[in-house]
């Protein structure tokens, strides 16, 4: 017996020492690092908890941050969800050809986002862009996008909505796994369409709703790459532009980082980071609980 | 009856419409990069865009070659990514043959605690890993980037596990009468009976190394090392720095480091469903 448990915990060894060595050690590690003023190559100098009331007393950057990056996930999160949750109720159709425009929904999302930021770049571009060019055959004359202060937020939201291929394939699994008897009981009770979407298919579907909305608000939060790349001049350290409009949370991170050096200061950062995350989904999950319908609840 | 037929015909109708028009919105920024591509460095800024361009100047794609290596960042991508790969799928499928298929002690809370820091944002353990990787000398080598594929990953555990789940225990009991190790049986009777499962790990964990932009960004300095992702943002710098942007360049760039993806994709479109489905959030 005790043998057959050392077969078991030899099985699962690699990740456990993995766990240790690459997550629950440099966790602790940077929660120490955040009590600390530490650069790269000085060792670290314990100040308390100096790092935290600086963040919150005064530096503005880190309020406008978090304020962009709420901003961001309050949008593309919300957005997201409902045109992919359209696109997956079209793709459900049994039609001809669907295989095709599933392929295309769903396609730009495992693209690469550099490649697909500087796409977008281009897109943006206020003169000769798409966007500002197709408005223009309507007479309407388009924002600056990423060069505006007021646009370059919406301008990163709408972008983000090209990528939702993969929360829409979740959505699709979601429907088909919809028992069809449940579409034929609720007819016969005489429920039209609208009814049976609100009644059978909304609720069916609510655990991959609540899927989709928990991994959509962390992915949000840790929004970098698009900003990174799509912002700023040519100068490293620009970047988050204009006027910070586009300094993400975890962007402003990367430079306190690994521009900076300032590694106290920035793994503070990561842990209000890490510890907005973490209510966040805790309270989606609690506030879920008594929507959301899990198959096999009503057997009790 | 003939009422009916006209609804069902004008429903259709409007469905095909309304995904047309969907379904060009997504579509037109590929085609506006294509077209752009093939454009001379004049011809992106013709008011209005011609979509179908006069000359096709494939020799942009040449330029992009000529400006950076982009062979050596495709070389180098992957000197990261099939190591990554493989390493990956070997561990994370060690792993999930322990959770599935054995019982030992705190087995499910240790199963409850890996599938826990799959929600883990990465910036938490982000800095320390840079300072250990900085202190051991790997910084600038492609060592941070392949690590921790070494150990497995909690999202790919748990696919597998699922899998494992589904494969029929007579399978392995036969074996164990017959004298087989555990060992024996992770790898002679669980592994292939798993293929489809570990080809979706292939490809999703693929994705995520070659798409990777953030570890290649912070572990890696010089330039010659860099990978694809890296590349192309140098040269979308490089571009962008110069006095007339070469905008068709650019996307000649952006479409080559693009087609892996999409080849992969059209090459296993299956294994993409199939791990939706293994997530086992389907109602």
């Amino acid at each position: 017996m005790i043998r057959r448990h050392f077969t078991g915990y030899g099985f699962v060894a690699p990740w456990i020492i993995g766990f240790i060595l690459l997550t629950a050690g440099p966790m602790l590690y940077s929660l120490y690092l955040s009590l600390t003023r530490a650069t790269l190559l000085s060792p670290p100098k314990w100040v308390g908890l100096n790092n935290y009331l600086h963040m919150v007393a005064d530096d503005p950057l880190f309020y406008t941050s978090l304020w962009n990056t709420v901003y961001f996930v309050a949008f593309s999160v919300p957005l997201g969800l409902l045109v992919s949750l359209i696109l997956a109720l079209l793709l459900h159709q049994r039609l001809k050809g669907i295989g095709v425009f599933r392929t295309v929904f769903f396609l730009p999302s495992i693209t690469n986002m550099v490649a697909v930021s500087v796409l977008w770049l281009w897109i943006f571009n206020p003169e000769f862009g798409l966007i500002n060019t197709l408005l223009d055959a309507f007479g309407i004359r388009g924002p600056l996008w990423l060069q505006s202060e007021s646009w370059a937020k919406p301008a990163l939201i709408i972008m983000s909505l090209w990528g939702i291929g993969g929360t829409m394939i979740i959505f699709l699994a979601a429907l088909q796994g919809v028992p069809q008897n449940l579409y034929e009981a609720a007819e016969l009770d005489g429920a039209g369409k609208i009814r049976k979407f609100w009644h059978v298919t909304l609720p069916m579907i609510s655990p991959a709703f609540v899927f989709n909305l928990i991994i959509g608000v962390i992915g949000s939060f840790q929004v970098f790459t698009q900003a990174f790349v799509m912002t700023g001049s040519a100068q490293p350290g620009s970047e988050g532009g204009p006027n910070n409009a586009t300094l993400f949370y975890v962007l402003y991170l990367y430079k306190k980082a690994f521009q900076e050096f300032r590694m106290g200061y920035a793994s503070a950062l990561a842990w209000v980071l890490f510890v907005i995350i973490l209510l966040c989904t805790v309270a989606l999950m609690k506030m879920s609980k008594s929507r959301v319908y899990y198959e096999g609840m009503d057997q009790k | 009856m003939r009422t009916r037929r006209i609804s069902f015909l004008a429903r259709t109708t409007v469905q095909y419409l309304v995904l047309l028009i969907l379904g060009t919105a997504f579509m037109v920024p590929v085609i506006w990069m294509l077209s752009s591509s093939l454009h001379d460095v004049q011809g992106v800024f013709a008011l209005p865009f011609k979509w179908i361009p006069g000359i096709w100047h494939w020799e942009n794609y040449y330029r992009v070659v000529t400006l950076l290596p982009f062979g050596r960042y495709f070389v180098n991508t992957l000197i990261i990514t099939v190591p990554y790969m493989l390493f990956m799928v070997l561990s994370s499928s060690f792993a999930a043959y322990g959770f599935s298929r054995l019982r030992f002690p705190g087995r499910d809370k240790l199963f409850a605690l890996c599938v826990a820091t799959m929600m883990l944002p990465g910036q938490v353990t982000i800095i320390p890993l840079y300072i250990m990787y900085s202190k051991l000398g790997l910084v600038d080598t492609y060592w941070p980037l392949i690590i921790p594929a070494v150990f497995g990953s909690p999202f790919y555990i748990f696919l597998l596990r699922q899998f494992f789940l589904t494969i029929p225990r007579e399978l392995d009991e036969a074996a164990l009468i017959d004298g087989a190790s555990h060992l024996r049986i992770y790898w002679s009777v669980i592994l292939p009976q798993a293929r489809p499962a570990l080809a979706t790990v292939l490809i999703f964990s693929f994705i995520g190394s070659w798409n990777d932009f953030f570890g290649p960004l912070i572990y890696i300095n010089s330039p010659e090392k860099a990978t694809l992702t890296l590349g192309l943002n140098l040269m979308k710098t490089q571009i962008l720095g110069s006095g007339v942007v070469e905008w068709n360049t650019l996307m000649a760039a952006s479409v080559l480091v693009l087609i892996p993806n999409v080849v992969l994709f059209f090459l296993a479109q299956k294994q993409f469903m199939r791990g939706i489905n293994l997530g086992g959030i389907r109602g």
